[in-house]
Parts: C-alpha cells; structure tokens; sequence
C-alpha cells in the first residue's frame, strides 16, 4: 500500500462561500454608485470577497443587468416578447421611440441622455404592451402614452 | 361558467392588499397557527392528500418533494423561486407586488414541515417593485413574531433572507438558482443529486414556486380533502392562469384546474378582440406547444393537455387571433430562448442560434426549401440531448408550428 499523495488545496478550495454569495449584492452595489462596472471596480469587488478579478468579471458578464459600459441616464427598455409583439408593441414601439430620439435599440443620444434597449419579456403580457425606464415600469402603452413619457423625461434632464 | 371565489388572489385588489396588517384583517397567518399545533409529518402528509403539484412549471407533487428530504439531515433549506420570465406568464409578479404575505405565510409552513431554519427568497433582478415588497413583507413578519426565534412559541426558528437575480431566465430552472444564489454564474447543475438531496452549499433544499406556496395555507387552513374536491384526476386545486395576446380582457384569472380553455377564454378573458376567431394558442407558456383552435374545449389540466399534446407549464395562455404571423411568433419565441441560453452546452448554444438563423432567413421571405429542412432537422435532434430542459423546450414552439401550420412556412420559401 502506498500513501495518498497530498494534495494542495485549489484556489478554489479557499473561496468562503458566504463571501461569494455576496457577488451579485456587491456589484450591484458597486455599479449603482458607478452607474457601470469598470475594472477597477471589478478588482475592488474582488479583494473585498476574497475572489479573482477573472471570477468576478464573468459571474458579472453572465447577468444583463450588470453592465461593464457606460449608459445614458435613462435606459429605455421595450419588452420584444410575444404577448407585447401581438397587441402592436416590440418594434412598434421601440422604433417610434427610436425616431423620436434619433437612435436605434444598443444606442445612446449624443448627449448621453437616453439609451434604448429592446428586452425579453417583463411580465406585464395582460397589460401588454410595456416598457420600462430605469426601474419604473409602463404598461398598456398607446402612442400617446409612450409621447407622454418620454415628454416628461426630456423636461426632467 | 364555473363560478370560482378566487382563494390564491383573493387579497391582491384589496387597498394595501401588500400590507400585513390587511394580510392578518383577511385571516391570514391562522394557518401557520395551525401548523405551529401540527407534527411536520402531518404537515407533509395533509398536503401530499392534496395532491398539489407545482405550479412552476414542471407540475411536480409537492407533498412527495418535501418528503424527499432526509430527516437527519442537520442542515436543509428552504428556496423561493420568484424569477418569472417565461413570456406570457405575469402571475408569480402580481401575487408578490400586492400579497407578499400570503408567500410567505406558505414559505414558513413549508420550511417547518420539512425541518429548514434557512429560507432563502431568489427574485428576478428586473422586479423592482417585488424586491422593495417582499424586503418590507420579510421585516414585517418579523416583527409580527412570524419569522425569527421560537416563531409564535411555538420553539420553530426560521430565518428568511432576499437575493435579487440580474438578468437571466435560466436562474428560474432550479439548480441555475441554486449556483446563482451561491454568487455563480446561474449555470444549471447535473441532475441527480436533485436539490432534494444536495442543494443550496450541497444541502437538501425545497425549490418552490410562489403560486404553489401561496396554496399551502389553504389547504392547512381549509383541509386536504377541500382541497383534493377542487379539479380533476390528476391536477387538483385553482390555478392562476395568466390570460394575454389577442383577447379583450387579458390578465389573470384563478379558476378550477381543469377549466375548459374556451371558457377561459371567451367567458373571463372576454373572448377574441374584433370578433375575430382564435388561430392558435399557447397554453402554457412559451415553451409549450400551439394549439390549434378545434383543440379549445381542452380541459386545462396536466393530463388532459397533454394527452392534446401540449402543456399546462406555467398556465399562461397566449392567444393569437386569424390574422397571426405564425412564422413571426416562432421566430419571436425562438430569439427568446437564444437569447435566454446560459451557453454551456453546445446543442442548446449553437443549435439555437443556427435555428434562429433559419427562422430570420424564412421569415424574410428570402429562405428555400433547404432552410426548411433544415430547421425542421434542427427541431428533431436537439430534444433529448441538452443539459437542461431550456435546450428542449427551445424546440417545441417551432416543431409545432411546423406541424401545425406547415403551411405558412411553406408559403414563404421558394
Ligand atoms: C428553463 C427553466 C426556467 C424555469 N423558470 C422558472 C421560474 O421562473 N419560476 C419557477 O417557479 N420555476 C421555474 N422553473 C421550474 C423550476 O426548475 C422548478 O421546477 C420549480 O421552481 C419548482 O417549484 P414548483 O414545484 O413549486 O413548481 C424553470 C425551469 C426551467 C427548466
Ligand atoms: S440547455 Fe441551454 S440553458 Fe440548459 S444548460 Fe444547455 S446551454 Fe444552458
Ligand atoms: S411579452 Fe412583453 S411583458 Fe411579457
């Protein structure tokens, strides 16, 4: 019989799982202070959880709401989903709102006001079709209603 | 008509309906008081009488999960699925933004009956408002002695903590979950072990939809057998189905398992705008095959919508009209799901996207017969040999369109 040969423990061996369950909390709140993730913020979300900059950049490249480039102030998000697509939404809405602001879905405005996305679906298909700016949702929305938000929107800036 | 008293959604249009104080005026948490008198085994066994099956989609017995897991484990936990993505389906989000409690109130049932002192409340990232309801619901219930130490004297501890997701559907399949609430990228696991055995850190975890808790109070509160009386053979109880697409009064309807589709239909969601005739309908969601519409008078249980060879899924109903693009709706679904793929396996990532790729060259009018086939041999060999079932479920939506309006597809090819 021979002895097992001793195996040193992997980095991954040393991760503090409790520490890593903090991921997703920490970079949201990295990025909400940053308005995105850069790399710097990327290594300091790393040393503080005891992880690796390369372990931290994909669990964050994984998730859409991570970002690791800068986006306009509003981040108009059009649900492109089957039950918004139905009752005249998706495309519809996002190129009149993309003619409007003179950009098209992955675009921000010159002046870093509006970024335009199109999304998979929100959850909001009975009240069809929807949106969603930052974090407030617009539901059962008409030409006039979709006129009406982004009116609001360019007096706020 | 069936007349049904919402049960599930009784509160959520009540003003504050969100608010515990309104949850408790309702009867709420008396439930959890009978649960506190019961033995967990007796817990376990009233809702295995039941014959609940979840409501997440898969339909699962619920009662037999909980028995799966192992008594002497020193660790389990419980965990909350409220990541609903699954286009067409806006049940799970309603019941969290306005009734947070009545979750709850089933999360700590279910936690006692199976021995978790841990729950844990995994909620979509995009869910803004459910975040800040379900953080408020949480610290309330605390506060109300319903969550924390010796829980209503009862010497039952439980503590519940909330992560939010960040964008990806596949963290609503449960082991995705489970690497994403470990602060992974949300990559499904390899079943066996099912999370029953090794979940969460490798301990036995619960999964639960927040539709099939929110059941458990009833049937504690109102019995098994009331329970069991509700619905068909195989699928007992109400069931929220979320109604959207071309109907003049789309939203979410609790009816009878086993409610015919036509009635849900044409009687609660106020039948087709414009008079039109139904084409085709998704029952079960986005994974679930088309309906054509000699199909409507389908029972909208497990069983018999299986037998018409869809799914019930989740329950939500997507109903399109005679003047759709069936073409367009496969294409739209198929970009989801391409979309949706965490990547880590090749039929799902590739096959997906070159799938896509067909439907765009189809659609575009520009595509010959060899996209067709294409596709169509697609369809046929990547079932069956994906990881997880988002590879599998992918397929469905265009296999059935293909079978069920050739046609269309035919049309557009030269
Ligand atoms: C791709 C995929 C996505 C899923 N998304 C969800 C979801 O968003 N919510 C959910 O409750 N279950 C979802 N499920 C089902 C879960 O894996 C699991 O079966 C369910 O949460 C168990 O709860 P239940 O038995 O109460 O239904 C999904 C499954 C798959 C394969
Ligand atoms: S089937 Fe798709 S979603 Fe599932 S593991 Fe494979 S790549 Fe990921
Ligand atoms: S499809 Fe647009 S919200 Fe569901």
């Amino acid at each position: 019989m021979h002895a097992e040969p001793k195996v040193k423990p992997s980095g991954a061996a040393l991760i503090d799982p409790a520490k890593e369950a903090m991921l997703l909390a920490a970079l949201y709140i990295a990025q909400e202070q940053r308005g995105y993730l850069t790399p710097e913020v990327i290594d300091r979300v790393a040393a503080r959880l005891g992880l690796t900059a390369g372990q931290v950049f994909s669990t964050a490249s994984f998730y859409t709401l991570f970002r690791t480039k800068p986006v306009g102030r509003y981040v108009i998000q059009v649900c492109s989903g089957v039950s918004c697509y139905l009752v005249d939404g998706a495309e519809k809405v996002s190129d009149y709102i993309g003619a409007k602001l003179g950009i098209r879905p992955g675009e921000t405005t010159a002046d870093g006001r509006f970024t335009l996305e199109t999304v998979q679906c929100l959850a909001s298909c009975g009240t069809a079709p929807a949106l969603r700016v930052n974090d407030q949702l617009y539901e059962n929305l008409t030409p006039a209603g979709i006129d009406a938000i982004l009116d609001r929107l360019l007096g706020e800036v | 008509m069936t007349t049904w008293q919402p049960v599930l959604l009784a509160n959520v249009n009540r003003p504050n309906s969100e608010k515990i104080t309104t949850y408790l005026a309702h009867g709420g948490y008396e439930a959890l008081r009978k649960t506190l008198k019961m033995s967990p085994d007796q817990v376990i066994a009233e809702v295995k009488a039941s014959g609940l099956r979840g409501r997440g989609g898969a339909g699962f017995p619920t009662g037999a999960k909980w028995g799966f897991i192992p008594k002497d484990a020193p660790v389990k936990y419980l965990a909350v699925n409220t990541d609903e993505g699954e286009p067409g389906t806006f049940k799970d989000r309603l019941i969290v933004e306005r009734d947070p409690h009545a979750i709850l109130e089933g999360v700590i049932i279910a936690s006692y009956a199976v021995g978790a002192h841990r729950a844990f409340v995994y909620i979509r990232g995009e869910f803004f408002l459910g975040v800040k309801r379900w953080i408020k619901a949480i610290a309330d219930a605390y506060q109300y002695g319903f969550l924390g130490k010796n829980i209503l004297e009862s010497g039952f501890d439980l503590d519940v903590s909330l992560h939010r997701g960040a964008g990806a559907y596949i963290c609503g399949e449960e082991t995705a979950m489970i690497e994403s609430l470990e602060g992974k990228r949300g990559e499904p696991r390899l079943k066996p072990p099912y999370p029953a055995q090794a979940g969460i850190w490798g301990q036995p975890t619960v999964v639960q939809n927040c539709e099939t808790l929110v059941n458990i109070p009833h049937i504690i509160g109102r019995g098994a057998a009331w329970f069991a009386s509700i619905g068909t053979e195989q699928s007992r109880g109400p069931k929220i189905f979320c109604v959207s697409g071309h109907v003049n009064r789309p939203g979410n309807y609790e009816l009878p398992l086993g409610t015919p589709l036509r009635e849900i239909i044409y009687e609660h969601a106020g039948g087709v705008r414009m008079g039109r005739s139904v084409k085709a309908v998704i029952p079960g969601g986005a994974s679930t095959p088309f309906l054509t519409a000699d199909k409507l008078d389908v029972p909208m249980a497990f069983e018999t919508l299986a037998a018409a060879g869809s799914a019930l899924g989740t329950g939500a109903v997507v109903v399109m009209d005679e003047t759709t693009d069936m073409v367009e709706v496969a294409r739209r679904v198929m970009s989801f799901y391409v979309h949706e793929s965490c990547g880590r396996c090749v039929p799902c990532r590739l096959g997906g996207h070159n799938m896509l790729h067909e439907l765009d060259i189809i659609a575009s009018g520009q595509g010959k017969r060899a996209n067709l086939a294409r596709l169509e041999a697609l369809t046929r060999g990547i079932p069956g040999i994906t990881f997880c079932p988002l590879g599998t479920g992918m397929c469905e939506p265009v296999a059935s369109g293909l079978k069920l309006f050739r046609s269309e597809f035919e049309e557009r090819v030269s």
